[in-house]
């Protein structure tokens, strides 16, 4: 999130699109609702019509994966109809700046696409530049090639019939909710977009996101208090756990994994670390090289020194170019190239898509060790339905693990605040927490390592492993989050103050790149004080702003800052636009209220910088040249689709997916054996694949068994009774299910014609109950998101037909 | 004395959760039934004799139109100020506690007739363990409210549930209904004058349950 759950309550309008947020977040209905008493309108955008949209004030029903056309539309709408807040637009994005010439749009391609390798070369989408490196810019905004017009070119092709014909949407339904969200394009109001896996999970999810950045940017909604972009995330912790990098991709901090071709420390850190020749940017990523050593300070310590690289070389590296995500992985293991496999707290035989592959997979393993809190569906995928025993050849092992409230630790929110919580009771029988069982088998490895040798051993052998408990049993999580936080490494002299060896860095700031700092994650830098207090730990309830901040309850990266990029949210004169919800201003010399962006004073005075201090140019992206599928977003079909063609251009499908080609992955799009569109989620009353929840029985009780939600229209069509038991298939697999018959699903009208949704469930699973049925994702495609792999868990072709 | 206490449900603020259902459970230490899915999210079906609050769901078509509607009904028994129930009770084999207003079903109810206390009661609310014999419902957590603490389901419930001496939620009910009406006509605060556990609508109560209202 860019702003917190609280904030919620000070929207205008808020809309969610691709979130089920009154089922899947409930508390954050308290927000919305308190939204809603203040006068603010709730706009849901959904295939389904669910509990979200039981209580907003606009449903509007979308086919499953076509949000871009959706959103672009919008775009069009705001420009067209000058809706957008052009100050801000023209001093706090590249609204204004020049787009190179060599940059161009055609036939659903962007300039550089190379369809050999599926990729784009991205050099020319570029900004043009002046003689002293800062990008040119055109403040009347008529240049033809200012991003501003660009983005009109680019959308205004997403006109109203366009967008209806492929997102299913009703014409005046479309209408309604552009008018309503770009009534927000004004100082003194406010809108927020609240979202889920329904933008994420799909081909194009990423800049599925990005679009509604681009709206969010046009009216002036990010910054401020009541707006933002807020990713809903999936637990308690998902947010943690991306800030500490549990994809493959990143390095804690959100740094890039290291790569082959960058073989030293210094060519890691120079293709990391932006540069801006703009003295109002304060293109914060300039410190990279900050946290870089300090990274590998906090895992090798002493041994990591300016001679040896700080250890970068140890480090295990990707290729250059290599895909190691989920599907990727799975797709290796399905072709024998994975001999182990550890699985610790996750269920991938039923959440995972095309789960028939996934279990293949799995046979193909020499081992597995399953680290969880209960059996699943993967933990005894070897026993699972179709499959022998005895001619499985993977030896399974699953060690028991003690669930959250079992241990201490911190949790971070979706809104970024770091919440330390303290272990409420005692593991059961000999359960472990995940930590320990990891520190402890790196323990044993070492020791092999030692007596018996082995490949690389530089790595293994040198890192900080003294996590446990005295007792040499437990975790010691609160010694791991100060080294996340950092310590000083030897005593220094920064500045005019000095500061102790062993002392905790009390921010960011203070990182150094000689070794004299180390840091886990510089996001999480500030979470102690310099005296050792876990900042995590607090609860303090002072709210001074009024605004719900609580600066005093817990810690929120980056700096106790409660919302990002908050130094949009004034003027020049650093002013808020908004006095009644003013979240900063500038008053005597320095900044009061959430905690800046940065101490430098507003724009328009002496020595300010521009409020995007991520950005190299200091302003928020409109043209965004970083992701790989293209600096605006475009619509795309999922792989699955009901349509032969899409409606926007002669590119079917996002031109940078990866297909993968193995015998289990079929797909048939466009095939009128599978005319039905399914989109799949989870219930309030599951937890994800269900592997935790479905052995709780007031849960089971509530919602016991395997459904497929299907409209009243469908039904009369096919003669299906509510309640009674159907078929739903795929080209790669079947499911039984119970017939939901509900007037809260309608067939849509796609390219001229009616379309059927249906929706499911991926809360269920073979093992338990044992009357519950089993995954949804028997049936989805096994294809990713072009950026970010994510999987299209959201939209696939199938039919159904009673169950025989 | 005071006018006791009262739980408000806000239908026009529920989602549905569930969160209230499963919290009764917990406290009440009452076990989860084998159910089916029957093609609704409303499960269990009906209260049972381990089930003193269910969240029905109800759906349909507004008016004239293809829009959907999905109504929640947070359901439990309503505390009655003169609880047609009690006729059933000769002796004091149902009470109303002083303090509070509730009205709780003793063992005893085991010796009274079943079908009298349940087709007396407006709402539909009394059940039987077919074993012991015993009658049940919602308890109104008074074992919660004599340790000064809210009944369970209040406690979880993250958007539509109150609980208060009775006047503040009486006139919080009047204030929201009020509020209401602007947007829904039909909005209203059902037997308030009747009930201590006050729900909201904001439609017919019929569209929402069969016994809404009494
Ligand atoms: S609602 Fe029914 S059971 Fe509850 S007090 Fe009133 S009459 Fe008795
Ligand atoms: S008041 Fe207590 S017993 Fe009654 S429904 Fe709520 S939680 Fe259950
Ligand atoms: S807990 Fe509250 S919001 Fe959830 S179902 Fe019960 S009454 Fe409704």
């Amino acid at each position: 999130m860019t702003n917190h759950w609280i904030d919620l309550q000070h929207s205008d309008v808020i809309l969610i699109q691709g979130s089920n947020a009154a089922e899947n977040h409930p508390i954050s209905f308290k927000w919305v609702m308190r939204a809603k008493e203040k006068g603010g309108k709730v706009i849901h955008v959904d295939p389904r019509f669910t509990r979200t949209s039981a209580k907003a004030d606009v449903y509007a029903p979308i086919r499953s994966g076509t949000d871009i056309a959706f959103v672009g539309g919008m775009i069009k709408y705001i420009i067209e109809n000058k809706k957008y807040f052009e100050e801000y637009l023209l001093n706090y994005t590249n609204a204004p700046f020049i787009v190179g010439e060599k940059f161009s749009f055609k036939d659903g391609l962007f300039s550089g696409y190379d369809p050999g390798n599926r990729k784009y070369d991205k050099s020319s989408w570029a900004l043009e530049k002046d003689e002293n490196g800062i990008p040119k810019r055109d403040d009347t905004l008529k240049h033809p090639r200012c991003v501003l017009n660009m983005l009109y070119q680019h959308y205004k092709r997403y006109d109203l019939d366009k967008v209806s014909a492929i997102t299913g949407t009703p014409k005046e339904k479309l209408l309604e909710v552009y008018e309503l969200f770009a009534s927000t394009g004004v100082k003194d109001r406010a809108g927020t977009v609240m979202y889920a896996l329904g933008q994420t999970q799909s081909t194009i999810g990423v800049q599925k996101i990005r679009s509604l950045c681009i709206m969010q940017l046009l009216l002036g909604n990010i910054g401020i208090c009541g707006g933002g972009v807020n990713a809903l995330r999936g637990e308690p912790n998902v947010q943690g756990s991306t800030d500490h990098a549990i994809l493959y991709h990143y390095l804690p901090g959100y740094m890039p994994v290291p790569r082959a071709g960058k073989q030293t420390v210094e060519e890691y850190i120079k293709a990391a670390t932006p540069a801006s020749k703009d003295p109002r940017s304060a293109n914060w990523y300039a410190n990279t090289p900050k946290y870089v050593v300090s990274l590998l300070k906090s895992w090798f310590g002493d041994v990591a020194t300016p001679e040896n690289g700080f250890g970068y070389s140890w480090l295990p590296k990707c290729d250059d170019g290599q895909n190691c995500d989920v599907l990727h992985m799975i797709d290796d293991m399905y072709a024998g190239k994975i001999k182990g496999y550890f699985c610790i707290g996750q269920n991938p035989c039923g959440s995972l898509p095309n789960s028939n592959k996934v279990r293949a997979a799995m046979t193909k393993l020499d081992w597995m060790v399953h680290v969880n809190i209960f059996d699943n569906e993967s933990a005894s995928f070897w026993k699972g339905p179709g499959l022998d025993p005895k001619k499985v050849k993977t030896e399974c092992f699953l060690l028991p693990a003690t669930a959250n409230l079992e241990k201490d630790g911190s949790q971070a929110t979706s809104g970024r605040w770091m919440q330390w919580l303290h272990r409420a009771v005692d593991n059961p029988g000999d359960c472990l927490s995940t930590g320990a069982i990891v520190t402890r088998l790196m323990h044993k490895i070492q020791e092999m390592y030692k007596k018996e040798g082995g490949a690389m051993p530089d790595g293994l052998l040198n890192m900080r492993m003294d996590y446990l408990t005295p007792d040499g049993k437990e975790f010691d999580a609160l010694k791991v989050a100060r080294r996340i936080n950092g310590e000083f490494e030897r005593d220094v002299k920064i500045g005019d103050k000095e500061y102790k060896k062993g002392q905790p860095v009390p921010g960011f700031g203070l990182l150094q790149a000689d070794g004299s700092t180390s840091c886990g994650n510089w996001l999480c830098s500030g979470s102690f004080s310099l005296d050792g207090k876990n900042l995590m730990d607090r609860r303090g309830k002072e709210d001074p702003t009024g605004l719900g901040l609580y600066p005093n309850w817990s810690y929120c990266w980056p700096m106790n800052r409660r919302i990002v990029y908050n130094r949009a949210s004034v003027d020049l004169q650093g002013r808020p636009y908004n006095p009644k919800r003013a979240l900063l201003q500038w008053r005597d010399g320095k900044w009061v209220g959430d905690v800046a962006d940065g101490p430098w004073p507003p724009m328009g005075m002496e020595g300010g910088k521009l409020p995007f201090i991520m950005k190299p140019d200091g302003v928020a992206s409109l043209f965004g040249p970083g992701l790989g599928d293209g600096p605006f977003p475009e619509h795309y079909e999922p792989l699955e689709s009901p349509l032969k063609r899409n409606l926007m251009s002669k590119q079917h499908n996002s031109p940078i997916i990866t297909i993968f080609k193995s015998d289990k992955d079929k797909v048939a799009s466009a095939d009128p054996r599978y005319p039905l569109v399914l989109t799949t989620y989870s219930a309030t009353e599951h937890w994800c694949s269900g592997a935790i929840t479905r052995w709780q029985s007031w849960l089971t009780e509530a919602m016991p068994q395997v459904y497929v939600e299907i409209s009243e229209e469908l039904a009369k069509e096919r003669g299906f009774k509510n309640g009674e038991w159907v078929t739903v298939e795929s080209a790669r697999g079947r499911i039984d299910a119970v017939a939901m018959v509900t007037p809260r699903l309608r067939p849509l009208t796609v390219d001229g014609k009616a379309t059927h949704l249906v929706g499911m469930t991926y809360n269920y699973g073979w093992l338990h109950p044992k009357d519950s049925g089993d995954t949804c994702n028997l049936l989805t495609t096994f294809v990713g998101d072009g950026n970010a792999g994510t999987p299209e868990y959201k939209a696939c072709m199938v039919n159904i037909n009673r169950k025989a | 004395m005071s006018d006791g206490k009262s739980i408000l449900v806000d239908t026009s603020r529920c989602t549905g959760c569930r969160g209230c259902q499963v919290a009764c459970k917990q406290w009440n230490d009452l076990p989860g039934t084998r159910t089916k899915q029957a093609g609704t999210y409303q499960n269990p079906p009906d209260f049972s004799c381990d089930t003193y609050k269910i969240v029905r769901f109800a759906e349909g078509k507004k008016e004239g139109s293809r829009e959907p509607y999905w109504y929640f009904f947070a359901d439990m028994c309503r505390h009655c100020m003169n609880p047609p129930c009690m006729s059933a009770s000769d002796k004091d084999e149902i009470v109303q506690d002083e303090a509070t207003g509730a009205i709780v079903y003793t063992k005893e109810t085991k010796n009274i007739d079943f079908e009298t206390a349940r087709s007396s009661c407006p709402y539909d609310v009394p059940r039987q363990n077919p074993d012991s014999k015993v009658l049940s419902k919602c308890t109104m957590c008074i074992d919660r409210m004599r340790s000064g603490l809210k009944p369970a389901c209040v406690l979880s419930c993250p958007t539509a549930m109150e609980f208060g001496e009775r006047e503040a939620i009486l006139k919080l009910a009047e204030e929201r209904v009020a509020e209401l009406k602007k947007i829904w006509p039909k909005a209203k605060a059902i037997d308030a004058d009747e009930v201590r556990v006050i729900f909201i609508v904001t439609d017919d109560p019929k569209k929402y349950h069969t016994h809404a209202q009494a």
